[in-house]
């Protein structure tokens, strides 16, 4: 199903990356959970990995815009989202599936991706078809008018990547979108994933190594908040070698990686 | 293009381009898309089979429509979901208050040595509903709310207005019932509510709202039950100095905008 492209979507950019943050320092209650991040991201899937209490769910908060940095620059799509700015206009340009993705349960996925594309402020006449579009893409027509609290947690997870989508952001944050995936549905999310990277900046967190070496363009690792390496997949292969732990090569660099830098840090 | 296409260059273009090499059908179709006179000329010079087709078209497509499921009417997608959740998690609230109003104005008419109940619950009366309003307990969707370019004051004002439609009136009600004014019963309850969307912002609208129900029973309902003398607050002169206050914390609220666009790490 096409879309039409307003010609300020094909206006080119002034900004040199999509994210870009210098020094990132975000709490999450009282824990400093990213501290001092530097990272830049362009055009393209990049895969967020990071073992459990990293930072990966606070740093997509921070880029999400729901929580306030506590220090360091974020640049969103060029405008500083850090301090007392005026968050709307980037905002409309994001989308978000957090990873405890809460929802309504009596609404159906239809009147649930309406209602955040109404609060996205999405102009009125363009939200049934983007509704629409957006509903095919993630492969839910055929339970487009079911309740909620009737599917089941894969489905479930599909509507929240729907919602992110429905507006078409330049930047998309997608916090474990595969969790209750079958292996079917983890083909089409990929698929669907290189078509979003084609000219948008998606950003997915996972814990599954190989969804991000088959679908992302580049790699980034973080640890207790810091980055670890960021590179495409093929520089995360050859970072490990026979002896370290894992059962296939990326799983041998991702360990590789965290032990170097677990003794550069314990240092 | 200046000059306009002859006839035969148009029918044979009408015809199916016989003749005619693509340099000049493209040329001719430029032509047409800002010449409505050569539109005339060519739907005057088409051979004949050309509406016949168009008639059988459309009398093919008239007994599809016909034949095919009726078009579902679409209801206001934003309407229809704020009367749905909102309305569910608030309804609870709005029993309890009802009740309570009711009981206060039920034992006031029973006994009159007591003190007025209702006008000292009064300002209490819309707050659990605006504490409900914004609060991460009870609306499951708050992360994916929070990151719209919609959330902010004006989504609290929303809820906090349909929070008072309802108690409004009961309130007016209450108060015809025992014959106090109705600029004494709600003018306190605007004020308080105005206060808790103010300081909201900063502390949370829950503490707030514990905050201002709080100072509220300790300045002015805990004198008024042990000294059994009306709190001087309450007598009929202070409604001018209620009114001033009103319009002042209802000032002060709409400055607090920017509290509201983002969540502390903390709440």
């Amino acid at each position: 199903m096409m879309r039409t492209v307003s010609a300020a979507e094909t206006a080119p950019t002034t900004h040199p990356w999509a994210v870009h943050a210098e020094g990132l320092r975000v709490r999450a209650g009282r824990h400093l959970a990213v501290d001092g991040l530097d990272l830049a991201l362009g055009t393209g899937v990049h895969g967020l990995l990071g073992p459990n209490g990293a930072g990966k769910t606070t740093l997509m908060r921070a880029l999400a815009t729901v929580v306030k940095p506590a220090d360091g620059r974020l640049t969103l799509l060029g405008q500083p989202v850090d301090g007392r700015a005026d968050l709307r206009r980037v905002r409309r340009a994001l989308g978000y599936l957090p990873q405890q993705f809460g929802f309504y349960p009596r609404f159906t996925v239809r009147e649930f991706v309406e209602y955040l594309a109404w609060l996205k402020e999405m102009p009125k006449t363009a939200i049934p078809g983007a509704v629409q579009r957006a509903i095919d893409r993630v492969g839910l027509t055929a339970k487009a008018d079911a309740r909620m609290k009737t599917l089941s947690g894969g489905m479930l997870r599909r509507a929240g990547i729907a919602q992110a989508i429905v507006n078409d952001p330049a930047v998309l944050l997608l916090d474990e979108p595969t969790v209750g995936l079958d292996p079917e549905q983890r083909l089409d999310f990929r698929t669907l994933l290189r078509e979003l990277g084609a000219d948008s900046c998606v950003l997915v967190s996972t814990h599954l190594v190989e969804d991000v070496v088959v679908a992302c363009t580049d790699v980034v690792l973080i640890s207790e908040g810091r980055l670890v390496h960021q590179g495409t997949p093929d520089t995360l292969i050859a970072q490990g070698g026979q002896s370290d732990a894992g059962d296939s090569p990326a799983e041998r660099g991702y360990s590789a990686l965290l032990r170097r830098h677990r003794a550069e840090a314990g240092r | 293009m200046n000059n306009h296409p002859n006839l035969g260059v148009l029918a044979r273009y009408a015809d199916g381009g016989p003749g005619l090499d693509e340099a000049a059908v493209w040329s001719v179709e430029v032509h047409l898309e800002t010449c409505a006179d050569c539109r005339a000329r060519l739907a005057g010079s088409t051979p004949d089979s050309i509406p016949a087709l168009l008639d059988r078209v459309a009398v093919e497509l008239d007994r599809g429509i016909a034949a095919g499921p009726s078009p579902v009417r679409v209801r206001r997608p934003w309407s229809a979901v704020h009367r749905r959740w909102f309305a569910w998690a608030l309804l609870p609230w709005l029993v309890m208050t009802v009740a309570t109003l009711g009981c206060a104005l039920l034992l006031q008419r029973m006994t009159p040595g007591l003190p007025p109940l209702v006008l000292l619950l009064a300002p209490l009366a819309p707050l659990p509903g605006v504490a409900v309003a914004w609060s991460r307990r009870t609306d499951p969707a708050w992360e994916l709310i929070a990151g719209t370019p919609a959330a902010g004051l004006t989504m609290l004002l929303r809820r906090t207005a349909a929070v008072l439609a309802v108690v409004v009136p009961v309130l007016a009600l209450a108060g015809a019932g025992t014959g106090t004014s109705a600029a004494l019963m709600l003018l306190p309850c605007l004020a308080c509510t105005a206060a808790v969307v103010a300081l909201g912002g900063r502390i949370g609208v829950r503490n707030a709202a514990i905050g201002v129900a709080a100072v509220w029973a300790s300045a002015v309902v805990l004198p008024t039950v042990v000294t059994t003398n009306l709190s001087v607050v309450l007598l009929p002169g202070s409604v001018p100095a209620w009114a001033l206050a009103t319009v002042a914390l209802v000032a002060f609220a709409a400055t607090r905008a920017d509290d509201y666009r983002r969540l502390s790490s903390r709440r």
